[in-house]
């Protein structure tokens, strides 16, 4: 038995003095990763693991099946409605009601995703930071021969991963099944419509999901980071409107308008609804999946005078939906920015 | 006469208008085995993470390896590591996982890095909970776990803040017997950062005795034993007492 461990023990002291000294196992690594490229750069080493622990993780599999669930749901009550509407499969983009189409009983894909989004992002971050810091992992990993930043980029590449698997998933299934179930292929403009609702689907998710990391950065504590973004969810999506209706009744115009009053009034709410990103998103995918959307916003006789009423080609439909677009970018990189910003001013000890 | 490996020169960190580490000189040479003494908050943990380039010095230089942490915190961080006081693992991962992970982040293939941290674990004495997710560890298992973890990338000087804490007698035995043997073997550095005189006299070749930011003492047992009381043959109790007795605070 003792002999056993002696030989076990000189063994692994040889394993031991064989992989030093150092300087020559550095040589020898570096020569090594330019013959073979299989040695994996940290900063991918670090989202492929990140990757793996939301994939495992309860919360994401929850938020993905109830996901999934409300998809199969407004996929089912669509289907069921076009049926109703038979005889109107010449009309163009047919296939893009798939993702709007509702009888009233379940909301479309779209409103879901407007609703869900922001929990799915909020539940992919909101503990980021502070449980690395909270289990101490955080000084051990910063104490290895990484940047400061690539554990915030990691963490923030690696969600955006999961959300845009996610949502491609999802929206190519539900594509799948409508050709099944309906028997007419999509056509180019649709397809590229979809590709785009899925894209601004995945930048809306990923505004939420900054907001919850750079909660993640500021508190300690995750239960009241994911309190905070729970709270600014739903300041967005019950009060704000509230309140903006509030302000539009008490600052209405009075007594005779022209119509230019009314439109300018109009724009003004709407200008304010604008600060919400959900109507930021709303806005965008209605134009996007439904092309005969050809304003957002009031416009007058004038102006409407002589339109044709015909479906815009999706160029013009991406142009109208561009700054809309925009703001939801500019809004996840100035969160992202502040998180990273604070994120490396701060000090790390341990826990 | 050994080369240095770590060297400190008039090193200071201030907090606004508290000064946590005050002008601190300090060399380690290579193979040496130094202990970094005092009570909380005297500036031990705020001199390693400076050693590290996790913080920026106030004022003076470090240079570790040759290398200066605040330009090149990688390249230090590449030739040091560092074993954090209270150490976190991946809960849900196995110590296996959680040292392929970190041999990763260093560079190291994966099958490889499996080949090594299955001889470390042996080496720390974990081999047969290699299948178990570390949130089921105990302190003890964790803190050598932690051993394995520094040791993974084939350090040339390990910091180690507070490794004992929370660890039973026995097991505070083997972990210093193994540090011994790594000195010995490989002719690594250690910073040792504790406040249990007893372990750091037991391992320790010289001491720096850290009080308010400052290093009150410097040298090995003896000789600072010669220096205070004139004989050579008090324990690093009395010398350690002896800067905190009479003074206006009392640490501990």
């Amino acid at each position: 038995m003792k002999e056993e461990r002696n030989i076990m023990n000189k063994k692994l002291q040889e394993n031991f003095r064989n992989r030093r000294p150092f300087q020559d196992a550095v040589t020898e690594r570096s020569s090594e990763s330019s013959n073979k490229t299989k040695i994996k750069h940290p900063f991918w080493v670090m989202v492929g693991k990140e990757i793996s622990d939301q994939v495992r993780s309860w919360r994401f599999i929850i938020m993905g099946v109830l996901i999934a669930l409300t998809c199969l749901g407004s996929l089912y009550t669509a289907l069921a409605q076009f049926s109703k509407q038979s005889g109107s499969a010449e009309d163009a983009f047919f296939f893009l009601n798939l993702f709007t189409l509702s009888d009233g009983t379940l909301p479309p894909f779209t409103v879901f995703i407007s609703f869900l989004g922001p929990l799915l992002g909020i539940s992919l971050g909101f503990d980021a930071i502070n449980s690395e810091q909270n289990r101490g992992t955080l000084s051990r990993l910063l104490s290895q021969p990484i940047y400061r930043d690539y554990v915030i980029n990691a963490k923030f590449v690696a969600d955006l991963i999961v959300i845009s698997s996610l949502f491609l998933t999802l929206g190519l299934l539900v594509l799948g099944s409508g050709l099944i179930a309906l028997g007419i292929p999509p056509t180019g403009d649709e397809l590229a419509r979809l590709i785009f609702f899925i894209l601004v689907s995945i930048i809306y998710v990923a505004f939420w999901l900054n907001l919850s990391i750079l909660f993640s950065v500021v508190f300690r504590q995750a239960a009241t980071s994911a309190l905070s973004g729970i709270a600014i969810w739903l300041f967005f999506s019950i009060f704000y409107n509230m309140i903006v209706d509030l302000l539009a009744k008490a600052m209405a115009p009075k007594g005779m308008l022209t119509e230019g009053q009314v439109v300018e009034f109009q724009n003004f709410v709407l200008g304010l609804m604008r600060f919400n990103p959900s109507q930021l998103f709303s806005e965008a995918t209605i134009t996007l999946l439904m092309p005969s959307v050809r304003s957002l916003g009031a416009l007058t006789m004038e102006q409407i005078e002589g339109a044709l009423p015909t479906p815009l080609p999706i160029g013009q439909s991406l142009l109208m939906v561009w700054p809309q677009v925009t703001g939801l970018v500019a809004g996840s990189i100035l969160l992202f920015g502040l998180g990273y910003y604070l994120f490396m001013r701060r000090e790390v000890r341990s826990r | 006469m050994a080369e240095t490996i770590i060297e400190l020169v008039n090193l200071t960190k201030k907090y606004r208008s508290f000064t946590a580490v005050d002008h601190i000189d300090l060399t380690v040479e290579k193979g040496e085995i130094f202990g970094l003494l005092g009570p909380n908050g005297a500036g031990k943990s705020t001199t390693i993470l400076m050693m590290l380039g996790l913080t920026e010095p106030t004022e003076g230089w470090a240079r570790v390896c040759g290398i200066n942490p605040s330009r090149n915190p990688i390249d230090v961080k590449r030739r040091v590591g560092y074993l954090p006081e209270d150490v976190g693992f991946y809960d849900d991962r196995t110590g296996l996982e959680n040292l392929v992970y970190t041999a990763m982040l260093n560079c190291i293939p994966e099958t490889e890095a499996a080949e090594k941290a299955k001889v470390l674990l042996q080496r720390v004495g974990l081999e047969n909970v290699d299948g178990k997710k570390t949130g089921k560890y105990s302190k003890g298992m964790r803190q050598r776990l932690g051993l394995a973890d520094v040791l993974i990338k084939n350090p040339e000087v390990i910091i180690l803040d507070e490794p004992t804490s929370g660890i039973d007698p026995q097991g505070v035995r083997s972990f210093l017997d193994l540090i011994l043997e790594l000195r010995d073997e490989h002719g690594l550095t250690v910073l040792f950062s504790s406040h249990n005189l007893h372990q750091v006299e037991q391992v320790c070749d010289r001491i720096g005795i850290f009080v308010e930011g400052k290093i009150r003492a410097l040298g090995n047992i003896p000789a600072l034993s010669q220096q205070l009381f004139g004989t050579a043959d008090h324990g690093l109790e009395d010398i350690y007492n002896s800067f905190f007795e009479g003074g206006t605070e009392h640490h501990e």
